[in-house]
């Protein structure tokens, strides 16, 4: 029972103390600039996402007939 | 896929801002930003022409040139996009654009400049697609879902077209030459036919009286 206990203590002690440490940790506050660099976030292409995951040929293909829905002479025929 | 562009047709332009609604709907644009509006010309004035302006997502940015902080940056379908994380809300970018595109939250009871905000060819920004991080900071990412910006879909005279550059232009050629010019685009013979052309005289039959 008490060694247990003690075990417990040990554990829960342990875990406190690498919570504290956490608090210790620095992380940089300003970004290393070089200038006429873009340095934001990477954006991933369109088609990285559902519901493409990838298939550029696919997106394209859409975007391109989406594209000629805009186009009446082709839509409803002249 | 060559580069996304946006293209107004003057002749088209009905003025009516359904472009300018359909921004602020479909990306929830906070009030007194307008990342498009409708510029008239000589209002009120016989021959009037209105066109709808946006960002132009121009090959050779100015915004992204003056940027002090290098926020900006062009997607492979040269959408000229910004980091909002990294915007300093300092306004170069409004000075720098000839088209006025940049825009600023009037946030707080000063009015002091927020992070600025624009046109992204409904393409979103630099968070993960589709997620509600990049929905509140940039709007929706049409483009990922495989859709055109919500403004030219919605048009309802077809005046502005977006999408390829190369395809965009192809269907404005076709249109401008197959209306024509002057009063045959949008004159009275356009709307209600063009006169027809004289009936020929009766012909007698052969050999008998009529």
């Amino acid at each position: 029972m008490m060694t247990r206990l003690m075990r417990m203590v040990a554990l829960v002690s342990g875990a406190m103390a690498a919570l504290m440490l956490a608090g210790c940790g620095e992380r940089p506050q300003v970004i290393d600039y070089k200038q006429g660099k873009y340095q934001g976030k990477k954006d991933e292409p369109p088609y990285m996402a559902a519901p493409y995951n990838g298939n550029q040929e696919q997106w394209e293909r859409d975007i391109r007939n989406r594209t000629q829905n805009q186009n009446e002479y082709r839509r409803i025929g002249s | 896929m060559a580069r996304m562009k946006f293209l107004c047709d003057a002749e088209r332009c009905i003025e009516c801002n359904g472009c300018v609604t359909a921004c602020k709907q479909e990306h929830d644009v906070p009030w007194g930003v307008n990342r498009r509006r409708v510029v008239t010309i000589n209002d009120g004035v016989p021959g009037e022409r209105s066109i709808s302006v946006a960002c132009m997502h121009c090959s050779d940015a100015p915004c992204m040139a003056v940027c002090p902080v290098d926020c900006f940056y062009r997607s492979e379908e040269g959408v000229v996009l910004h980091d909002k994380d990294l915007c300093i809300g300092c306004g170069y970018c409004f000075y720098a654009c000839p088209f006025g595109a940049p825009q600023f939250p009037q946030a707080g009871a000063f009015g002091v400049r927020g992070k600025m905000d624009k046109c992204t060819f409904c393409a979103g920004g630099p968070e993960k697609d589709n997620s509600e991080a990049e929905f509140k900071k940039y709007g929706r990412n049409r483009l990922a879902e495989g859709k055109l910006p919500a403004c030219a879909e919605m048009c309802a005279t077809k005046a502005l077209l977006g999408g390829d550059g190369d395809t965009i232009a192809e269907i404005y050629r076709q249109r401008a030459t197959t209306r024509g010019k002057g009063s045959e685009v949008w004159g009275w013979s356009t709307a209600y036919g063009r006169p027809e052309a004289p009936k020929p005289a009766p012909v007698a039959p052969p050999g008998g009286k009529s």
